[in-house]
C-alpha cells in the first residue's frame, strides 16, 4: 500500500507540481528566478564547496540518465569486470566528491554570519533533502554493490513503466529500503523544485554560446 | 555609415571640489535599499589612489574589459565556453571586501542607554549581518591622499613612473592629487554586456543607454568582473545585477540625471552625439597608441548634411538631430578636442569623457615655494606636477602625444583670459601659445564661456524623448488605465 502511494501515485504528483509550478512562477514572476548566488559575500568557502558539488552531481545525473536511456549500452559495457570496475569506481568518486561539496555547502550556510542573511528557510529544507540523497545514493553505491548493473534491471523499466502510464511496482517491491529512501527524496526534491532555489536549473545559459557579443534594443521599430 | 544617436557626457575635471553631492544623490534615489547599499553606482575617487572597489583598474585582478589578440577581440573574463564553465565559481569576482561592508550606526543606544558615568555612543554596525563591525575600510578610505602609503603608492597608473618621478610625487611638499568621479560609461562595445551569460543586458537602440533587465538577469555575476570600470554590481539579497540607469527616467521627463543635476561644481555637461555604428568592431581592435583618436573619430558631425540625412534615414527625429548640434559634449570631445575617455585601453568605447585636470596649477617652484613673480605664472606643458604618463594612463591610453596637446590647449585658453582679464601676460607670449594650441580667440572664449559661466542649459542638452509616443508602441495604454504604472506588478522580493 505505502509502496503503492510512493512508487505509483506520488511519481506523478512531484512531476506535475513541479513543472506546473516552475512554470506558474515563471509566468508570475521571472524575477524570483536566479542563482541566488552568495559568492559575493563569501567566496573561499564557497569554491570549496560549490565546485566539487556542481561537476560531481552534473557527473552523477547524467550516469542515471544514461542507465534510463541506454540500458542495452550499460548492460553490455558492464559485460566486461574491469570495465564495470571502473565505471562504478568513477560513479563512486564523484558521488563521494560532491558530498563533499555539498557538506562544504551546508557548514558554510550555517555557520558563516553573511551567507546566514541571505538564507531562506527553504534553503535548509533543500539542503537537508540534497543530503538525505546523496548519502542514501552513496549508501547504496557502498551498500550494494555493482548498482549500474542492477539499477538498469529494476529502475529502468520502472521508470519506463511511469512514462508510460502504467506503473510496474514489481521492479521496485525488492529494493532495499536504503534504495527506496533514494528513490522518494529524489522525487520529493522533484516535487518541490519550484519553490526552491532549484530553479536555476532551468536557466543554464546554454544560447550565450552562440548569441551575438552585442544587444541593442530598440523601442520604435527601425525605419529601413 | 550606420548613424546612432547616444547620451554622452563630460566630465570638466578642473572644476571638481570632490564633495561627493553627486553621489549622495544618486544614493538616496536608487542604492539605499537593501542588498545595495554598498552600491555606487556614482563615486568620487581621488588619483592617484587605488579606488572603489579597490584596485579596480589593475585587470590582471578582475579581468575586465575586452584583450586584443592579433585581429580577435575577446572579453578578459574569458571566451563563451570557458566562460560558462566557471559559472559556478567566478574566480575574477570582487568580493564586499574588496568595496567595503555598509555599516550604519546604533542610533536607538543614544536614548536607550541606562544611566551611566559615560555618554552613551553610537557603535556602527554591520548593515549586512547586523553585528557590532570593527569598520576597516570605506568607500572613500583614501579621500584626498588619506592613508596614500597604503593606497595612492598602489595606484596601478603608476607602474610606468619611474622610482624617482614617484617618489617625487609623494614628497609632502609636493604632493598632488585630484578627482575623478565615475558613473557608468554606457559603452559601444559594453563588456558587461557581452560577458551577461544570460544575455540580460542591452544598449538601448534610441539613446545609448546600457540597463540591466532584472526580470532576465540570474545572478551569474559575469558582468561585475567584465565591466572594466566595476560599473555592475551584484546586489546580494535579490541575487541580481543593478548598475546606473543614467535616470532614465529622468531623462525621459525632460531632466538631468539626480548626479548631473546636483553637482556642486557645475562640472558635468551631457548631451547628443552622433556616431558611426558600423565602425564599432573595427575602433575597437585599434592598436592602443591611436586608440583615442579612433574612438573620437566614431563620432560624427551633426552638422553635415551627409550625417544628417544618414541619420534621418536611421530614424533619428529632427529634434534629436538639433539636440546634437548643440550638445555640449561635441563641443567638448570633438569641436574642441578637450575631453578624453577613461583609460580606452580596456576597448569598451566608453562614453563618457573627461577634460584632464590643470590643477594643481602647473607653476615653477624656486627654494620650496612658488614663484609668482616668474613671467610663466602657468608654467609649462613639461613640468607638470602630475606627471604627464601618468595622465597619459588614465586618459588617452598611454599616448602621451594625445594629453600633451589638450593640456596645452586648457593652458592656452588659461593665459588668454588672464592676459584679458589681468593683462600682465605679454601679447607674444598669448599668441605664442595659442597658435601652438592650434586655438582661435573666438574658440578660447568660447571654450571660457562654456567652462565658467554656462547656464543649465547649455551644461545639459536633452533631447526630447516623446516617451508618451514610443511606449504606445510597446503597451496598450488604456488597458492599464487605473492601475499604478508599467513597471512591476509584485514586490521586488528575493526568490525563495
Amino acid at each position: 500500500m505505502v509502496d503503492l502511494f510512493l512508487f505509483g501515485i506520488f511519481p506523478y504528483v512531484a512531476v506535475v507540481i513541479a513543472v506546473g509550478g516552475s512554470i506558474w512562477r515563471y509566468v508570475r514572476n521571472q524575477f524570483t528566478y536566479s542563482s541566488l548566488s552568495s559568492q559575493f559575500l563569501e567566496g573561499r568557502q564557497l569554491f570549496w564547496g560549490s565546485v566539487p558539488w556542481h561537476y560531481g552531481i552534473i557527473a552523477v545525473l547524467v550516469g542515471h540518465l544514461i542507465g534510463v536511456f541506454f540500458p542495452a549500452g550499460v548492460k553490455a559495457f558492464n559485460s566486461v569486470p574491469v570495465r564495470l570496475y571502473i565505471l562504478e569506481g568513477t560513479a563512486l568518486a564523484m558521488g563521494l566528491l560532491l558530498l563533499v561539496g555539498l557538506v562544504i555547502l551546508v557548514v558554510r550556510r550555517s555557520t558563516n554570519p553573511r551567507v546566514r542573511m541571505v538564507t531562506t528557510p527553504m534553503d535548509m529544507v533543500l539542503l537537508a533533502l540534497l543530503l538525505i540523497t546523496v548519502v542514501a545514493g552513496i549508501g547504496v553505491a557502498i551498500f550494494y554493490r555493482w548498482g549500474s548493473a542492477w539499477f538498469v534491471t529494476t529502475a529502468t523499466p520502472y521508470i519506463w513503466s511511469l512514462v508510460k502510464l502504467s506503473p510496474d511496482l514489481k521492479y521496485v517491491a525488492s529494493l532495499p529500503v536504503l534504495a527506496k529512501i533514494h528513490a522518494v527524496a529524489a522525487l520529493v526534491l522533484i516535487a518541490v523544485f519550484p519553490f526552491t532555489r532549484l530553479v536555476h536549473i532551468v536557466s543554464i545559459p546554454f544560447a550565450y554560446l552562440w548569441r551575438p557579443y552585442q544587444i541593442v534594443m530598440w523601442h520604435r521599430r527601425q525605419v529601413q | 555609415m550606420d548613424v546612432r544617436a547616444q547620451l554622452s557626457m563630460v566630465f570638466h575635471l578642473d572644476k571638481c571640489i570632490g564633495c561627493h553631492t553627486c553621489s549622495l544623490a544618486c544614493n538616496n534615489l536608487w542604492t539605499s535599499r537593501e542588498g545595495t547599499e554598498y552600491m555606487w553606482w556614482n563615486n568620487v575617487e581621488t588619483k592617484p589612489g587605488t579606488g572603489y572597489p579597490t584596485l579596480w583598474e589593475d585587470q590582471g585582478k578582475y579581468q575586465g574589459g575586452w584583450m586584443l589578440k592579433g585581429n580577435s577581440l575577446t572579453p578578459r573574463v574569458g571566451r563563451r565556453l570557458g566562460l560558462l564553465t566557471n559559472i559556478f565559481y567566478n574566480p575574477y569576482l570582487p568580493s564586499l571586501d574588496d568595496y567595503y561592508e555598509p555599516w550604519t550606526y546604533q542610533y536607538q543606544h543614544l536614548f536607550n542607554a541606562p544611566l551611566g558615568e559615560d555618554q552613551p555612543t553610537a557603535k556602527p554596525l554591520s548593515q549586512i549581518t547586523g553585528r557590532y563591525l570593527d569598520i576597516e575600510a570605506g568607500p572613500n578610505w583614501d579621500d584626498d591622499l588619506s592613508g596614500s602609503s597604503v593606497y595612492a603608492r598602489n595606484d596601478v597608473n603608476l607602474a610606468e613612473l619611474t622610482p624617482l618621478e614617484r617618489e617625487s610625487l609623494f614628497r609632502l611638499e609636493q604632493m598632488v592629487f585630484f578627482y575623478i568621479p565615475r558613473i557608468c560609461n554606457h559603452c559601444l562595445n559594453p563588456a558587461c554586456l557581452a560577458v551577461c551569460p544570460s544575455g540580460a543586458i542591452y544598449k538601448r537602440g534610441e539613446d545609448g543607454i546600457v540597463l540591466v533587465s532584472q526580470e532576465k538577469c540570474r545572478g551569474w555575476r559575469f558582468c561585475v568582473s567584465g565591466c572594466p570600470y566595476k560599473k555592475t554590481y551584484y546586489n546580494w539579497k535579490t541575487g541580481k545585477a543593478e548598475k546606473c540607469i543614467l535616470c532614465y527616467p529622468r531623462l525621459e521627463t525632460g531632466q538631468a540625471p539626480a548626479c548631473f543635476h546636483t553637482c556642486v561644481g557645475r562640472i558635468r555637461y551631457l548631451g547628443v552625439i552622433l556616431y558611426d555604428a558600423e565602425r564599432i568592431e573595427a575602433t575597437a581592435k585599434v592598436p592602443d597608441n591611436d586608440l583615442v583618436a579612433a574612438q573620437l573619430g566614431l563620432i560624427l558631425d551633426p552638422g553635415d548634411a551627409a550625417v544628417v540625412a544618414a541619420a534621418r534615414r536611421n530614424g533619428i527625429g529632427d529634434d534629436w538631430i538639433a539636440a546634437a548640434q548643440r550638445s555640449p559634449v561635441y563641443k567638448f570631445v570633438k569641436e574642441w578636442g578637450l575631453a578624453l575617455p577613461l583609460h580606452a585601453e580596456f576597448r569598451t568605447l566608453p562614453m563618457l569623457f573627461y577634460v584632464p585636470p590643470l590643477l594643481p596649477v602647473i607653476a615653477s617652484m624656486r627654494d620650496g615655494s612658488y614663484d609668482l613673480a616668474e613671467a610663466e605664472f602657468f608654467g609649462r606643458v613639461e613640468s607638470a606636477r602630475v606627471p604627464l604618463k601618468y595622465m597619459a594612463r588614465l586618459f588617452s591610453a598611454g599616448n602621451t602625444e594625445t594629453i600633451k596637446r589638450v593640456i596645452r590647449k586648457l593652458l592656452a585658453v588659461r593665459v588668454y583670459q588672464r592676459a584679458k582679464a589681468v593683462g600682465d601676460i605679454a601679447e607674444e607670449r598669448v599668441a605664442a601659445m595659442m597658435a601652438e594650441a592650434d586655438c582661435t580667440a573666438e574658440q578660447a572664449e568660447q571654450i571660457a564661456r562654456l567652462t565658467s559661466v554656462p547656464r543649465f542649459d547649455d551644461r545639459f542638452a536633452i533631447p526630447p524623448y516623446h516617451r508618451e509616443e514610443t511606449i504606445e508602441q510597446i503597451e496598450q495604454l488604456m488597458r492599464h488605465k487605473g492601475h499604478v504604472g508599467f513597471d512591476f506588478n509584485l514586490p521586488l522580493e528575493r526568490g525563495l
